[in-house]
């Protein structure tokens, strides 16, 4: 039996050690961009400010990197420190995008990186150019390849199991990479990380002309967050939509969770804006709906129907007993490799294997189970349901502000009137920590709308621990804890002091010796 | 088309190619921060050393991750035995990993004794946290590993962190850290500015020395005190990957694989010769001594692997369940699609890393770095 101690320890320090990762993942997709277009301004008109503003956005950039690098290190052996059976039963598929991120993406990154700092007075003004794009562009390519993989885990294609080996192998690596699950995930996530890059830029120019402080500079700052921020909002938000549309194909249980769709509605559904969903009873009290939305956004269509929590767990129990002889047909292969019997038992019913491994978390054998543990099995399917609801609620409540303070933000650059009314640069400020919001409640969303499963459909989260002890976790979460919160407050209070001391008090601006400006 | 025995083995090698390339690469990195109050005597001086880390620590610890990830998708279960089983060993190494990069960032970002002494220690007590454990879980897997697989090949393991210091690990332990000073040490002597520079030619002569005797010392162990392993029947290269359909007797030596392919003597060869040119070079020619610090580094990682052939992961608890490269290795696709994906980007990832380092070339001095100072 599976050490339900083990389980939840392991699941809350992955939980705490990826959000905290994604603390920073996403300012540096966003900011990177932002220094190469910057760059790019500098490279082509010469003027000596645009360098400045990569060389002052890069500082703050590089504190932030380097806090992404070392967390990021512990994303990557968790797998086998924490879900050492996880890794054995899907390493043949999941590990080889990981590994092909390190090769391809991390490896040109981080070697870029010291030269993007170290490097102005080495190599020309073209090459320096070159490297902020390709680390810009490497950034990138990281996110694409780690969504591949987290794609698989959500709608998992192009393997089977293989009784031999008890794991799942590739079939078909052309549907792993080209997973339209991983499509949509990669675009609104990047998007994402725009805009964060975006609003960070934005709040602290803002910060600097509320103080009439590197106006200048804070004022062109803020044009370039602007322009790239509404485009990345604007992406974000459609992007989204086209992942909903995609969860809906793909994770049906997920989508009834995020909206507490607690039975199947006539089509086109309706959204419930806002409401209290209550599990118990499994209605949502003081429900505001809006007809047809829900049916548009999940079908992109008027006349299909979204199935219900109810109904998709009825589909569960059916899936978990036609599971049970696939499990009893893998044990039979354990006798006699080459049993034929067996063989076809599993071709037939392996594509709910993975249901009937969710018994084990109520019988040994599922084999034994009873019809009061298929029950619980298959209730077991549904989602935190109002943590969804609301996660998803606010996430994207923040994605439609995002493009009015970007777009308003947009229109006061064109127009050249950024430095008022002053209103405008407090909201500007204050709208700071949104996209970490937003960030953090799209990874809740995602992977803890996943749940029960680690891999959707085929292995049960419970099942993928390592055979370590709760004492061995707790220890590491607690390590992680304060070490992670130590680094934490250095960072804030590096980033503060950077943000205050700003460009001119870094000698970075206005610039000392004024023939500097010309070329 | 590559059969699954071929592929088999030439992931293997990779493996250890990559594991040699992060020992290389960023063992100069670890040894130079192992050393960093040894060498630098006061802030100026550290400020030295670090600069001639800093621009390409980072590419250099990708080495490690790469090493991380390409085992994960080729040997999953090695990846996923190792790294939960020495849980609190490998969590110590990892807590090493996050500390650096911010370190190495942090340091300077604050002008205070104080401040930078802390990262100081850090720096120090991540590089030898590194360089120690590592030859330790080195030493470990000729000793074998308490674990075992039951029939859905979960594995279960009985051991805790203290039960890997096995005097035998400890030596290995030993050499691992006194190699990568003496690497680290080469490195300072042809990067630091001439002050440094000589006193880490003494270090490194030293360091070099201490290695060699303990890597003599562990290799005698090994052949009269440490039991080996051995596939009995006939080892099924093409086998699907499941331990559990082979039968291992403990016994013989771990020097039967030398005993059946002669060859593998030229890697504990390269590694004394390496260490006897590290000691006549380094004085003279500094970029020759450390060209002869990384191959002895080189040289030392490959003897241990050829010694462990074809074995990844021993089990002293269950024989039968250890690891080889023919039963723990990912699908036939799998290990070749990662083979053409690697044949591609690893030339390009060496075409770029040297790039970077004929940029940043060039001795990093005291004048430099008082002239840079307080600048940004």
């Amino acid at each position: 039996m599976i050490d339900t101690d083990v389980v939840t320890l392991s699941r809350l320090q992955f939980a705490l050690t990826a959000l905290y990762h994604f603390l920073f993942v996403p300012l540096t997709l966003g900011l990177v961009w932002m220094l190469a277009v910057m760059e790019s301004v500098y490279v082509m008109t010469g003027r000596e400010v645009w360098k400045r503003m990569v060389q002052f956005w890069g500082v703050l950039f590089g504190i932030n990197f380097a806090m992404g690098v070392a967390t990021g290190v512990t994303m990557e052996f968790q797998f086998g420190m924490n879900w050492a059976y996880y890794s054995h039963y899907v390493g043949d598929i999941f590990g080889a995008p990981l590994a092909i991120e390190g090769l391809m993406a991390f490896f040109l990154e981080a070697t870029l990186v010291g030269v993007f700092f170290m490097g102005w007075e080495r190599i020309s003004r073209v090459k320096h150019l070159l490297v902020t794009w390709f680390l810009a562009l490497a950034t990138s390519l990281s996110a694409l390849w780690i969504l591949i993989a987290n794609a698989w885990m959500q709608h998992p294609v192009g393997a089977e199991f293989n009784p031999q080996t008890m794991r799942m192998e590739v079939t078909s690596f052309s549907d792993v990479l080209f997973n339209p699950v991983a499509q949509d995930k990669f675009v609104h996530t990047v998007s994402a990380g725009y805009v964060m890059g975006a609003m960070f830029v934005l709040s602290i120019s803002a910060w600097y002309l509320l103080r009439g402080r590197n106006v200048d500079f804070a004022r062109r700052s803020m044009t370039v967050a602007a322009s790239f921020g509404l485009a990345a909002a604007l992406s974000v938000v459609v992007l989204g939509d086209a992942s909903g549309y995609t969860v809906s194909l793909n994770q049906q249980m997920k989508m009834a969770a995020i909206e507490a769709m607690w039975h199947t509605e006539p089509a086109p559904a309706p959204f419930t804006l806002i409401g209290i969903p209550d599990v118990q009873q499994r209605t949502t009290h003081f429900a505001l709906k809006i007809p047809w939305v829900m049916g548009l956004i999940g079908t992109h269509s008027t006349d299909q129907t979204m199935p219900g929590i109810a109904e998709l767990v009825d589909t569960a129990k059916g899936r978990i007993s036609n599971g049970i002889p696939a499990y009893d047909a893998m044990l039979m292969l354990r006798q006699d490799r080459n049993d034929p019997q067996a063989k076809t038992t599993l071709a037939a019913h392996e594509q709910d294997l993975g249901y009937a491994l969710l018994l084990k978390n109520y019988v040994d054998d599922p084999r034994q189970a009873t019809p009061a543990d298929i029950q619980k099995a298959a209730d077991s399917t549904i989602p935190n349901v109002p943590v969804l609801f609301w996660a998803f609620r606010i996430m994207v409540g923040c994605g439609f502000y995002f493009i009015a303070l970007f777009a308003l933000s947009f229109w006061k650059a064109s127009k050249r009137h950024l430095d008022t009314p002053r209103w405008y640069l407090r909201a500007a400020l204050w709208s700071l920590p949104l996209p970490w919001v937003a960030a953090e409640l799209g990874w809740i969303v995602a992977e803890y709308g996943r749940q029960p499963w680690a891999i959707e459909g085929i292995l049960p989260t419970a099942l993928g621990v390592s055979s370590v002890t709760a004492g061995q976790v707790l220890t590491s979460l607690g390590g992680f804890v304060l070490f992670y919160s130590a680094l934490a407050v250095v960072d804030v209070m590096l980033i503060l002091k950077f943000t205050r001391k700003g460009p001119d008090g870094l000698g970075l601006w206005p610039p000392a010796d004024a023939a500097a400006l010309g070329h | 088309m590559l059969d699954y025995a071929t592929l088999r083995v030439i992931w293997w090698a990779l493996l250890g190619t990559l594991l040699i390339g992060f020992a290389i690469m960023d063992g100069f990195d670890f040894g130079v921060a192992g050393l960093l109050k040894v060498l630098g005597r006061d802030n100026e001086e550290r400020l030295v050393l670090l600069e001639g880390i800093e621009p390409t620590w980072e590419g250099n610890q990708t080495w490690f991750i790469l090493g991380g990830g390409a085992t994960f998708a080729a040997f999953p279960m090695l990846y996923a035995v190792s790294f939960s089983g020495m849980y609190l060993a490998i969590f110590l190494v990892l807590l090493a990993f996050i500390l650096r990069p911010v370190g190495f960032n942090f340091r300077g970002k604050i002008h205070d004794p104080r401040w930078a002494s802390l990262w100081d220690w850090v720096l120090v007590g991540s590089g030898i946290v590194v360089m120690l454990i590592s030859g330790v879980a080195f030493g470990n897997l000729f000793l074998g590993l308490p674990f075992r697989f039951d029939d859905d090949l979960r594995m279960t393991w009985q051991g805790g962190l203290l039960d890997l210091l096995h005097p035998f690990a400890l030596l290995t332990g030993l050499v691992s850290l006194s190699m990568l000073l003496a690497h680290g040490a080469c490195w300072a002597a042809l990067k630091a500015d001439h002050v440094i520079a000589a006193r880490a030619t003494r270090i490194a002569r030293w360091m070099t020395l201490s290695y060699a005797v303990f890597y003599v010392a562990a290799g005698i162990w090994l052949a009269y005190g440490i039991p080996g392993y051995a596939v009995t029947g006939t080892a099924i290269s093409e086998a699907v990957s499941n331990p559990l359909y082979k039968q291992v007797a403990r016994g013989g030596s771990w020097f039967a694989s030398y005993m059946q392919y002669p060859g593998f003597w030229l890697a504990p060869l390269l590694a004394l010769t390496s260490a006897v040119a590290v000691q006549m070079l380094i004085a003279r020619r500094s970029i020759a001594g450390f060209i002869a610090s990384s191959l002895m580094v080189g040289g030392t990682i490959a003897s241990a692997g050829f010694a462990l052939f074809p074995f990844l992961l021993p089990s002293s608890l269950d024989a039968r369940s250890s690891l080889t490269l023919w039963d723990a290795s990912s699908s036939r696709g799998t290990l070749q699609l990662m083979l053409v994906v690697t044949a591609i980007f690893l030339p390009i990832i060496i075409l770029y890393t040297g790039w970077v380092y004929r940029v940043m070339r060039g001795r990093v001095t005291l004048e430099q770095v008082r002239k840079a100072h307080g600048g940004y």
